[in-house]
């Protein structure tokens, strides 16, 4: 039995203390926008929020998390998707097949609280998750698109020439 | 061939058609059919125009798409083709994904539903162009019929229909009902519009299915929740072609949630439980012996030992000869040779493996992230013994395909046979990262030996290649290899035009394979065996170039004269990518060019190597000749996506095999590429409107080599294998 406060509401749960809080969002409790990769803290499809900070919830157990303890899903980051990062990577088109983009917006918006205007070093040394499609340049431009720092920073949009 | 509405007054959902099959369906005898489909149904049912296009009364136009979306964008890309045939407004345009049963209930309409080979866009794009163009003629042709005016008088601009002379307007949502009723035009008799006049196709324009992939709302398959719904997971025996020989289930039968032990065949087990944490758990703690077999005693010293022994071997599984290269080499003014290998890698899709089947007395369906829909029906109603019309596979978008989801479908069987014990029961069988990068179909291993001879003037005048290595023929689709031949294997390599041709002209040229099959399972994975051999011909062609003294790009023109595509694209990626030009200290530049999947790619890299052997890749560049352009911002986003994918490899991947099983696992040590290591890409596309190539899986070829050629400018030595990261470079 575990209490946790998941994007505002109390959720009780049946379920065994050294649960993956990955599972228990998944599983007991139903947001499913938080996705498995590794579950090993690899690759940070499962990141989630706690208390504002970014946590790869796949490896962390259910019983060490506080009922007082806010976790923030993908599902809760924002209304309509209306969160600077979620815009930013709709405008660039960011995802492809966008199974690893819950935890990249999540690292993203986390990022953003502590360094607004994030270099592209600081966004080297936060953006650690796996994208197998490959999406990190749009990646590191919607980063600086949501922190504001211009259309896309230093790297801009694909780059495409033709 | 015609297509002919024959009953005009029935609701959509009853109307029968004739089809002309060679037109949609790649060819066979004209087939009747009559079975509807879900936009064509119920009480904002649409009015379906031809096959592709349902157009609804508010002016929303849904265009169906046949291939599997993995991130490609290809739901956007067809759209656009048809969108642009149609006449349509983009902004109202919806999408609807055809599933395998409806697909085989109308006599495979809808053509091939298999999504591979970087064929979605262009092996479909004539008849979906066709089926936006029939649709368009039909809503004109109602328009005028009520208007009472030829129908060479009416314009039409997205979605609205005029008549300029008596300044009538009308839209599609208007007159689709009154179309639905007319004879539809036969597809093939349709001049279609000049790719150069296009409107919406071949624009940059946004993709349709991000917005759900922002919020967590897009349910892939390993999301599903369906009533009554239990969680299995599943451990195969680690050594391929080992078994099962026994499992304790009392060990873990009074565990949390798990409902039962399940045998898979004769070769793996799986612990079926309320959730896939608690069957994961027990699975853990479930004592499992293997019959290991023979297999065990396999490494990587005995499978680098076997497939050495094709490089000096006579026979071969195919080759291309061309003048007498061994002789050539043999009274050359100066040889050189050098042997190169890659290993096993596999494709560490973001979405596990999975699938989730229900079974009962008379029907059997699937959910499943899939590249080949009708290969999931099949498999699904194979394992089942269900028969097919009774089976039914849903569409769920790919957390990532790169060829492991084609035609094998290991995961949509194993979860029929668990199934099986679980009658009415939907199952969810999901493999663990683990699991699934134990039994993947890999990359294949290979090794390829060259001899090359230079004359007095320094000019390639003979080239024996020897590709050795494992076949994904052999392991797949043994069918493919009359008399033993694959030259499958020997992808870049060929002489034919048009899909992968080498782009050389060498007066003496000899390329062989040699067939040296491993224990473990093979399989195609993002450009395929373009991999291999791009990086082995143009790492050898950079070591021939440097021992001419002449430079490397000069070097590789000299010999394309007769490729002027290859050649082009090649020049595109030299001047956009500053060949020749200075560049920062301790920067090194290299080059490569290779054709797959029916297009031309080159690429440059600007590369540094510290003093501690480190590798970064600044900045590539890569141009791409893939004939037409659906969507050029999605083809920027594939490249892009194909330098990940290649880096990775090249850099850091490799799956080694002891005691006959993989030993990388996860991602701890199967390597990746993340986001600071990402060198900033730029996309030269240079179309030449004359063919369709593929998109998805071309470039990937020339990443290898060309930032191996950089590493070759900068160290002074050149890498013989893959990947880098085992390489003792300073």
């Amino acid at each position: 039995m575990a209490r946790l406060n998941i994007n505002g509401q109390n959720r009780d749960v049946q379920v065994a203390a050294d649960t993956p809080l990955l599972w228990v969002i998944r599983e007991q409790v139903g947001l499913t926008g938080t996705k498995y990769g590794c579950g090993v803290a690899q690759c940070g499809s499962c990141s989630v929020h706690i208390n504002g900070e970014l946590v790869r919830s796949c490896s962390m157990r259910v019983g060490d998390v506080r009922p007082t303890d806010k976790i923030v899903t993908i599902e809760g980051l924002s209304r309509n998707s209306s969160h600077p990062v979620q815009r930013a990577w709709a405008a660039i088109d960011v995802p492809q097949c966008g199974y690893c983009q819950s935890g990249q917006i999540m690292a993203a918006a986390a990022l953003l609280r502590k360094k607004p205007r994030p270099t592209d070093a600081d966004i080297d040394e936060a953006m650690t998750n796996i994208c197998r499609c490959g999406t990190y340049q749009r990646i590191r431009a919607a980063v600086h698109m949501a922190a504001g720092n211009g259309n896309g920073g230093s790297v801009g949009r694909g780059n495409r020439k033709s | 061939m015609t297509k002919t509405i024959h009953d005009t007054t029935a609701p959509v959902s009853r109307r029968k058609f004739i089809v002309g099959s060679a037109a949609v369906a790649g060819g066979g005898l004209a087939l009747g059919f009559d079975v509807p489909l879900g936009a064509a149904q119920g009480q904002n049912a649409g009015n379906e125009l031809g096959i592709w296009v349902v157009v609804r009364p508010n002016n929303d136009c849904v265009i169906r798409i046949a291939r599997s979306e993995m991130g490609q964008g290809t739901i956007t890309g067809l759209a656009q083709l048809v969108a642009e045939e149609l006449e349509c407004d983009w902004q109202r345009v919806k999408t609807e994904g055809l599933l395998p049963g409806q697909n085989l209930a109308r006599k495979r309409a809808w053509g091939n539903m298999s999504t591979g080979g970087s064929q979605g866009i262009r092996q479909s794009q004539d008849y979906v162009r066709r089926g936006g163009a029939v649709a368009r003629m039909m809503l004109l042709q109602a328009a005028a019929n009520e208007w009472g005016v030829p129908v060479g008088e009416l314009t039409v601009s997205k979605g609205t229909i005029s008549h300029a002379a008596s300044k009538r307007q009308t839209t599609y949502g208007r007159v689709a009902a009154a179309a639905v009723k007319l004879t539809p035009p036969d597809p093939k008799s349709i001049k279609l519009k000049d790719p150069k006049s296009w409107t919406i196709a071949g624009k940059p324009l946004k993709r349709l299915d991000t917005a759900a992939k922002l919020n967590g709302s897009l349910v892939y398959a390993i999301d599903l929740k369906l009533p009554g719904m239990l969680n299995a997971a599943i451990k195969d025996c680690p050594v391929y072609g080992g078994k099962l020989r026994s499992f304790d289930e009392a060990k873990v039968a009074k565990l949390p949630g798990v409902r039962k032990v399940v045998r898979v065949k004769d070769t793996a087990v799986a612990v079926v439980a309320d959730t896939w944490w608690q069957a994961k758990t027990a699975l853990d703690a479930l004592p499992i012996v293997w019959d290991e077999g023979e297999n065990a005693k396999v490494s990587d010293a005995t499978i680098a030992q076997h497939i050495a022994t094709g490089l000096t071997a006579t026979e071969t599984n195919g080759d291309r000869r061309e003048g007498d290269a061994l002789a050539a080499i043999a009274g050359a003014a100066k040889k050189i040779e050098a042997t190169y290998s890659t290993p096993f890698l596999s494709h560490a899709c973001m979405e596990v493996m999975n699938a989730t089947v229900r079974l009962t007395a008379d029907k059997a369906e699937c959910w499943t992230p899939t590249q080949n829909l009708e290969a999931s029906l099949a498999a699904l109603s194979s394992e089942s013994g269900v028969p097919l019309g009774q089976c039914e596979v849903y569409r769920h978008d790919l957390g990532g395909g790169f060829g492991r989801r084609g035609g094998t479908q290991d995961y949509v069987r194993k979860a029929v046979t668990v199934a099986k014990e679980f009658p009415g029961i939907p199952i969810k069988l999901i493999w663990s990262r683990e699991e699934d990068q134990t039994h993947d179909f890999f990359r294949p291993i290979s090794m390829a030996k060259f001899s090359a001879g230079l004359d007095e003037k320094n000019n390639l005048v003979g080239l024996h290649v020897r590709v050795s290595g494992q076949s994904i023929n052999a392991h797949l689709n043994p069918a493919a290899m009359a008399g033993g031949r694959d030259m499958r294997q020997l992808q870049g390599f060929w002489a034919e035009a048009g899909d992968a041709q080498m782009g050389y002209t060498v007066p003496n040229l000899l390329v062989e394979y040699a067939m040296r099959n491993t224990h473990v399972p093979v399989g195609p994975w993002r450009g395929v065996n373009t991999n291999q051999n791009g990086y082995y011909l143009e790492c050898f062609i950079e070591e021939v170039a440097r021992a001419s003294g002449r430079d490397s790009l000069e070097f590789r023109r000299a010999m394309m004269s007769k490729h002027p595509k290859h050649l082009a694209v090649l020049n595109a990626a030299a001047e956009k990518g500053d060949w020749g030009k200075p560049l920062p200290p301790g920067v090194h530049r290299g080059i490569a060019q290779f054709m797959g999947y029916g297009s031309y790619s080159a690429a440059t890299a600007e590369v540094s190597v510290d003093k501690a052997g480190n590798v970064k890749v600044h900045r590539m560049v890569l141009a791409l000749n893939c004939g037409h352009i659906a969507n050029p911002d999605q083809i920027a986003a594939q490249v892009e996506g194909s330098v990940v994918y290649g880096l990775s490899a090249t850099l850091f991947g490799e799956c080694p095999v002891a005691n006959g099983r993989m030993t990388s696992l996860n991602f701890d040590t199967y390597r990746m590429l993340r986001l600071a290591e990402m060198p900033k890409v730029e996309t030269v596309t240079v179309p030449t409107y004359d063919f369709w190539g593929g998109v998805g899986e071309p470039t990937i070829c020339v990443v290898a080599p060309a930032v191996i050629n950089a590493i070759f400018t900068a160290t002074g030595k050149p890498v013989r294998s893959l990947p880098v990261k085992n390489v003792k470079l300073v």
